[in-house]
């Protein structure tokens, strides 16, 4: 069941960020990026990761989309984009180099499937004791402090560089 | 005093430096807008500027503290080592001299002068997590807050198309980066288990690290670290950034910015990734001769002044990537003086330009010297110093550091790179020096208008500081090489790895 | 495991099933009478005007900006608010700083007008 649903949202987020290449306008583009992250959200679910799952639907497909859809907004719709996008050698090219390289790490994957095991073995312990929300808030808050705190510093500096470049008047 | 990161109070002594910046950086902020009075006013402009340097001598007291501190083994997020605090005092210099030079700048343009010093202490802050990182989770936040506060001061002049542009291209560009630089982070934690630098050191060096995750985790942090130091595939965006961001601004970035990159690339790779040194030495040499040869090709058919030094800061950059191929103990100490060397004298030299440019975006062509060396012999002179010294003119600081690189290079056994380095830094002499010549032999086309040159105080002090440390640096380099040399053993590099090589 | 989360997937299916029905329904079912009031894009009864492809105001972005920066500000809150009495001091410590920090931010968006619409 887990087995099928993890497909199912796999093909979900694969096929939603191909729209997003391959999508009419960037409206279109912008829907299907919602569904990518939505199936993200889904497998975070199948991992247990509920509070993550939670996180990535309200601020992935919520806030971080709204703000897309107002810059695609603010910028001119009407115009057609794809002659400005270099088609032909280039994009043959970019392909020939993006499939070298996935099917490079594909092989080596496929040759040695066995992953480093301590990492997972620590968060299923810490979601037994703490259950989801404590497993990230008891790191979050006494080991990565000093992460959480310039976190802080960044979020301000986002504030005050949004301020002074779009505040109409200054 | 003693840190050993076992309570997590220690980080406040720790991070004084950074903490300190951080909390000025805030100060200023609400200064600039208290009341709701405007901060482009000169005077209040000019104020809000000496209060945030106030700001910058406290962490330098804070940094100077932090060397009397002993750190006990490699656990915390932060380092507290010679490298860091090194790395700290270039970012200081970095910032003492961005400032001074833009109090005329940011009035004359209007700019708001509290988000305008405030977002450089940010910048600043964010320059020290990087350098100090033991984490690359903490790298990374620190590249964000530097990153961030730089594509904000990229596009602080509104009234200037072009400085518009040149925000809008380095944040997309950058954004672009830090992706590639992330994922490479998320893939080194999947081949490893870690993101703390010293338990993937480990990993790497036992083998027990994922192999194919591992060197596409390396490969993707070398395309982010390559992008921010603007190495040539990777430097698309950096001359029309540096042409269209203001210039203080781009003064700044040009030597803050690629300190702070520099300063992690060296920590990342030559700590943590010490034990994949065969797989990523090909690539970092390439990168180096690229970069070194494009950049300073392109740069002899330059005919705008900002356009020329953002290739030249490229081939700087190419210059330094010899270093990390080398990865030895010599390298990584030449490295650390060789940034603090580029740091002063890149700035120095965009003073003059600032200057020359009337504390704006006027007068940027080459034919725009033409006669300032009769018009502001002084200026003029200064000029030729900064430009001699990027060139690496024996007796300058310059040349100094570049000779250093030279001996780190040779001690690696790295004999072509060694050659490149030294061939196309004669190719650079032709286009520092064809400036100097337009500044001395040239008539001005219009038969000799007198220049008018501004030079406030805090100019003035920028250059005599400038002027004082490239010449000392350059004839005496002694005490500063062995604080950068100590510095760097602080690193915990391991000696040449040429064995395998050959 | 999968017991837990039949609910969720039976809402999840029933709403595409609702969705997708609905308008196979309505192409299938409704009966095509076209006048030229009925093909007009619906716009509460008002005749549209113009292009629909306008460019948005810079204002709606400055609205989209403080909502993501305040809305990460809740996110980190959450946790610690789930925890805070298992937590402890120090964790409180951190919080109260965080919050400091955007506290900062808030006072100089307000300072600075980015609250108000013009």
């Amino acid at each position: 069941m887990i087995d099928i649903l993890f497909y199912v949202f796999a093909a979900l987020a694969l096929g939603g960020a191909m729209g997003v290449v391959a999508g009419r306008s960037p409206v279109a583009s912008l829907l299907f990026m919602v569904l990518c992250l939505g199936s993200v959200a889904g497998i975070y679910v199948l991992l247990e990761a509920h509070f993550l799952a939670a996180v990535q639907v309200i601020v992935y497909a919520g806030a971080i989309m709204v703000l897309f859809l107002f810059v695609i907004m603010l910028l001119n719709l009407g115009h057609n984009y794809h002659p400005d996008l270099k088609a032909g050698l280039w994009s043959a090219l970019s392909f020939a180099v993006a499939g070298a390289l996935f099917g490079f790490l594909g092989r080596q994957l496929w040759g040695n499937r066995t992953m480093t095991p301590e990492a997972g073995d620590s968060v299923d312990a810490l979601v037994a004791q703490y259950g989801a929300v404590g497993a990230i808030a008891r790191p979050l808050y006494t080991e990565w402090v000093v992460p959480f705190e310039i976190t802080g510093i960044l979020l301000l500096v986002a504030i005050v560089g949004a301020l002074v470049l779009a505040k109409q008047r200054v | 005093m003693v840190i050993d990161f076992s309570s997590n109070l220690d980080y406040v002594r720790a991070l004084l430096p950074e903490i300190i910046l951080c909390v000025w950086g805030m100060v200023v902020l609400m200064a600039g807008v208290w009341r709701g009075e405007s901060s482009e006013e000169g005077p209040r402009a000019e104020g809000l500027g000496w209060l945030a340097l106030v700001g910058v001598a406290f962490a330098a007291v804070a940094n100077g503290w932090l060397h009397g501190v002993r750190e006990v083994g490699t656990d915390g997020m932060i380092a507290v080592d010679g490298f860091r605090l090194f790395s700290n005092w270039i970012f200081l210099t970095a910032a003492l001299l961005g400032m001074l030079v833009s109090f005329a700048y940011v009035y004359r343009q209007r700019l708001q002068a509290g988000e305008y010093y405030a977002l450089m202490l940010f910048s600043v802050a964010g320059m020290m997590f990087m350098a100090g990182a033991r984490n690359l989770i903490v790298v990374f936040l620190g590249l964000e807050v530097m990153s961030i506060a730089v594509y904000a001061l990229s596009a602080f002049n509104r009234r200037d198309r072009r400085s518009a542009e040149a925000g809008l291209k380095y944040f997309i560009l950058g954004a672009f980066s830090t992706g590639f630089f992330l994922y490479g982070i998320a893939l080194t934690y999947g081949a490893t288990g870690s993101t703390h630098l010293p338990t993937i050191a480990l990993a790497v060096s036992n083998g027990t690290a994922h192999g194919a995750l591992l060197l596409f985790g390396v490969a993707l942090m070398g395309v982010g670290f390559a992008f921010k130091v603007s190495a040539v595939p990777f430097h698309m965006w950096a001359p029309d950034v540096y042409e269209g961001a203001p210039s203080p601004v781009t003064a700044f970035m040009s030597a803050g910015v690629k300190a702070a990159a520099f300063a992690a690339f060296f920590r990342v790779f030559l700590v943590s990734f010490q034990g994949a040194y065969e797989s990523w030495y090909g690539v970092m040499w390439w990168l180096s001769a690229t970069t070194m040869v494009g950049a300073n090709l392109i740069a002899l058919v330059q005919t705008n002044v900002k356009r020329m030094l953002a290739y030249s800061s490229i081939a700087h950059g190419g210059y330094l990537l010899v270093a990390i191929t080398a990865a030895n103990q010599a390298s990584a100490g030449a490295a650390l003086f060789y940034l603090l060397v580029y740091t002063v004298m890149n700035i120095s030299a965009f003073a003059v330009v600032i200057a020359v440019s009337n504390h704006g975006e006027e007068r940027l062509e080459f034919e725009d010297y033409a006669g300032l060396g009769r018009n502001q012999p002084g200026l003029a002179l200064l000029l030729t110093l900064f430009l001699l010294s990027l060139a690496g003119f024996p007796g300058t600081g310059g040349f100094m550091a570049k000779f250093q690189l030279l001996l780190g290079a040779m001690d690696a056994q790295l004999w072509v790179l060694s050659v490149i380095l030294v061939l196309s830094t004669v190719v650079s002499y032709a286009y520092y020096l064809r400036l100097a010549w337009y500044t001395w032999m040239r008539d001005p086309a219009d038969g000799g208008s007198p220049l008018p040159v501004y030079l406030p105080i805090g100019m003035r002090l920028a250059l005599v500081v400038g002027a004082a440390v490239v010449i000392w640096l350059g004839l005496f380099p002694g005490s500063v090489l062995d604080l950068a040399r100590a510095s760097a053993a602080g690193l915990g590099v391991a000696g040449p790895m040429v064995e395998i090589l050959h | 495991m999968s017991g837990a989360y039949a609910p969720l997937l039976m809402l999840f299916g029933l709403s595409v099933v609702n969705a997708i029905g609905m308008m196979v329904a309505s192409h299938v079912l409704n009966p095509r009478r076209p006048t030229p009031e009925k093909e007009m894009p619906y716009e509460s009864g008002m005749t549209p005007i113009g292009d629909t492809r306008v460019r948005f105001s810079v204002k709606f972005y400055m609205v989209a900006i403080s909502f993501i920066v305040f809305d990460l500000e809740t996110i980190y809150l959450v946790p610690w608010a789930v925890e805070m009495r298992r937590l402890g001091w120090g964790p409180f410590l951190a919080m109260v700083l965080f919050v400091a920090v955007l506290a900062v931010g808030l006072w100089y968006e307000w300072k600075k007008g980015g609250l108000e619409w013009d």
